[in-house]
């Protein structure tokens, strides 16, 4: 449903530059990319379901950023956010997404058999693994924009498919608004528990509306396989397990996955996807794959040598803290992932990952053993 | 008054005219855009797929909403398309405390409180005790000559304070404006108050363009107001474009000082140390009128109406909008087990020194009166004198040892 000023009639009286937001200290996409004359074209346009530009940036608004951290600054409400909105988003995609170009084809690919390796990264160093994506269903708008209805219908959607997984991915729904304090402590626990958001920028994008309603976390049996509901997006799918085995991590996730999308659509939905974005989610710098496959690795001296960022940097990978997005590293462990999300197919993200996890590991042995690593140095992916 | 005032007409939109014309008009709404999108939503959810879940909540939207009423009131609009949906928002995110009862909604605009009539009045009855919006009348009263012992004992009183909120008409409220009505509002009020003369003489600060040094100084004397945190605020929108159009003026002898686009479109706010009480509602009202004045001279007026007095964003500040309030050092009264029975019969509330929801530092509260709607303003700030005049006077005796007494309930309403 409509949020904030979305559907207000009595700024269309008001010129373009009267409403044109002050966007003189923001450092984000959305503020480097909007001009007054973007902002005129697309200020009386609305999707279907009735998201309209002011919706798209409001959190852009609100979020002026960091110096050093560029956010996105805007998100979709639904698909067609980002074809009526295409004058302000294509460009942002771009800046967001390596240059990727409105006529950009993105390879989708599922197949854990396309990976080379992976099952074979040093334990002593890689402490888990994990591959994350998030999907969103076809007809249904998106968290900023959704009512409580098609929340819940996704919901119920969700729990129904998700029931009939079996094998290894069998697994129990626990919805966060009926869960017991011992299952919520359980959760906590297991690190799997989301808690409604805090952050500024998801607030500001009405991301957080009617909390907890229609909101929960499924989870397999072993506890490898999660999805979560109603949070950032649609749904969100993790695939995790301690230790070093990038490939049955991937292995579970791709099968997972596959059998989660025929299962909606034995229900007769399907996943938001095209050819030029891939799967279509709330945030743009999402689109694409959606995917963040990462580590926990212990990488204590590599973490402190000078050529530590130019690495990463080279091997297209990015450094979290073990917190998540916005933490700091503990103990030298630290997240690596896959910087890139749009423009490089699953398959190629994660061997990314892997390759690049591996080259780590060795020039962290390299170091404990007071060796150089100049030689190690990898060529620009 | 807002029926007294010479109408400039030129440039001015349907919806002023409407809403100056005053209810009946809008008690039916308008309908969302009939587009085939629309129509189809409304099909595939019905207003009980919508209704929310509040069996956990405690505020006074979800003690009175009922599927039966969101039925009748989800697809209607106000002219300007706020809906009922996003007055309840906030209401819906923020389930309250067991203790202390929040309201849980807010208006979009003037029309809202007539839309969606069907929530907002038996809500208005909750929060204000029992006022009656269908049958009762409010009465406005802002003649500061009616105030008697008005000067309370500074050895107990250290500071007096009267504030209100003022809506511009034809522009909508905070959780609603677009960032040019904003601006607007901005516009409107600071030109009004550049017009102020004498003791009222001041200036404007605005927010986003301050420096360093002044902000400093408004932090000093407890006039700045800062982004909004508490999540009631922020659900509804109002924190939106922050820090834009928002701004604080004040005169010369900072004591007469408006707030623009923080919860309300103005805060209006008279204050000084010590306890003349009766100078300070003297300030307040002369000052409130001579800005209303002065904007009716650019055309404008507030948002007012005989059932409801003066229109505000929240429900619980309508009628009068008005706190009038005192720090007052109440040590051994405080201690007292009968005191908050003695503030329930006198209608006061205490509050910390830091204001709604925070702690009193030491033995000096904040006290002012509970009531905003269905007592006139002269009511309400006599209501307050007289009821700490009674607090000084319990203090006094508990310090010479002597008892003290429950003052009997005041009486609600007189009409």
């Amino acid at each position: 449903m409509p949020f904030g000023n979305t559907h207000n009639k009595l700024k269309m009286n008001y010129s373009s530059d009267q409403e044109f937001p002050d966007l003189t200290k923001h450092n984000n996409h959305m503020a480097k990319i909007l001009t007054p004359e973007i902002y005129s074209n697309l200020r009386d346009k609305e999707t279907p379901s009735g998201f309209t530009l002011d919706d798209v940036i409001q959190t852009g608004i609100d979020n002026p950023g960091h110096p050093f951290i560029m956010t996105v600054g805007c998100v979709a409400g639904d698909e067609e956010t980002y074809e009526v909105f295409k004058e302000l988003l294509d460009p942002v995609i771009e800046d967001r997404h390596g240059g990727y170009k409105p006529s950009d084809k993105h390879k989708t690919d599922i197949n854990p058999d396309n990976l080379q390796g992976g099952d074979d990264l040093d334990s002593n160093y890689v402490l888990s693994s994990r591959v994350r994506t998030g999907r969103s269903v076809r007809g249904f708008c998106l968290p900023p924009h959704c009512s409580r209805g098609e929340r819940r219908a996704i919901e119920d959607l969700s729990i129904q498919s998700l029931d009939v997984l079996d094998g290894d991915l069998k697994g129990t729904y626990y919805a966060l608004k009926n869960m017991t304090d011992e299952e919520q402590q359980q959760l906590i626990d297991d690190h799997f528990l989301f808690d409604k958001p805090v952050s500024p920028l998801l607030l500001a994008s009405g991301m957080a509306r009617d909390w907890p309603d229609g909101r929960g976390i499924w989870h397999n049996e072993g506890k490898t396989f999660l999805v979560w509901v109603n949070e950032e997006d649609h749904l969100r799918v993790i695939s995790m397990q301690k230790g070093g085995n990038m490939k049955e991590v991937f292995n579970r996730f791709c099968t997972g996955l596959t059998k989660i999308e025929s299962l909606f659509k034995d229900r007769g939905h399907e996943f938001m996807w095209n050819e030029h974005l891939g799967y279509v989610l709330t945030c743009p710098s999402n689109l694409g794959t959606g995917l963040r496959a990462g580590v926990h690795v212990k990488i204590p001296n590599l973490s402190k040598h000078e050529s530590f960022g130019e690495v990463l940097k080279r091997l297209r990978l990015q450094k979290r803290g073990t917190g998540g997005v916005d933490t700091a590293a503990v103990g030298g462990v630290f997240d690596i992932s896959n910087a890139d999300r749009l423009g490089f197919s699953e398959v190629e993200l994660v061997q990314m990952v892997v390759d690049g996890v591996r080259l780590m590991v060795d020039m962290e042995k390299r170091l404990e053993a007071g060796q150089a690593i100049d030689d190690l140095m990898p060529e620009q992916k | 008054m807002a029926t007294q005032f010479t109408r400039m007409l030129a440039g001015r939109n349907t919806a002023v005219v409407l809403a100056s014309l005053g209810a009946g008009t809008l008690a039916t709404g308008y309908l969302l855009t009939d587009s085939t999108a629309a129509a189809e939503r409304r099909m595939l959810y019905p207003p009980s797929a919508d209704f929310p879940d509040l069996r956990k909540h405690n505020n006074c939207m979800a003690a009175s909403l009922t599927p039966a009423i969101y039925a009748h009131l989800r697809d209607k609009t106000t002219p300007n398309n706020w809906t009922l949906n996003q007055s309840i928002q906030t209401g819906v995110d923020n389930p309250g405390h067991p203790f202390i009862k929040t309201v849980g909604m807010v208006a979009g605009d003037e029309e809202t409180y007539e839309v969606f009539s069907e929530i907002f009045d038996p809500v208005i009855k909750d929060r204000h005790n029992g006022y009656d919006p269908r049958t009762m009348k409010h009465p406005t009263d802002l003649d500061s000559s009616k105030i008697t012992s008005g000067v309370f004992d500074e050895r107990y009183v250290l500071s007096s304070r009267v504030r209100t909120g003022r809506s511009i008409r034809g522009l909508s409220l905070p959780p609603a404006c677009s960032r040019a009505e904003r601006r607007e509002v901005e516009r409107v009020a600071v030109m009004a108050l550049s017009g102020l003369k004498g003791d009222l003489a001041g200036r404007y600060y605005s927010l986003g363009d301050m420096n360093e040094r002044e902000q400093q100084q408004l932090i000093d004397e407890h006039f700045l107001f800062d982004k909004p945190v508490s999540p009631l605020l922020m659900s509804a929108g109002m924190a939106r474009d922050w820090p834009d159009a928002r701004g604080i003026w004040h005169n010369n002898q900072k004591n007469f000082l408006i707030w623009i686009n923080e919860e309300d479109h103005t805060r209006i706010i008279s204050m000084e140390k010590g306890g003349n009480m009766k100078r300070v509602f003297e300030r307040f009202c002369r000052g409130l009128k001579q800005v209303e004045q002065l904007i009716h001279e650019r055309g404008w007026e507030f948002m007012w109406n005989e059932r409801l007095g003066y229109i505000l964003t929240c429900p619980s500040n309508l009628g009068t909008g008005l706190r009038a309030g005192v720090h007052v050092r109440l040590p051994n009264l405080s201690k007292d087990p009968r005191f908050s029975k003695i503030l329930e019969n006198l209608r006061l509330q205490k509050r910390g020194t830091g204001g709604v929801d925070t702690a009193a530092t030491g033995d000096t509260f904040d006290i002012s009166n509970n009531d905003r709607l269905g007592k006139s303003e002269v009511e309400l700030v006599q209501l307050v004198v007289d009821g700490v005049n009674y607090l000084i006077d319990c203090e006094k005796r508990l310090e010479r040892g002597q008892d003290i007494k429950i003052p009997t309930p005041l009486a609600q309403f007189r009409r």
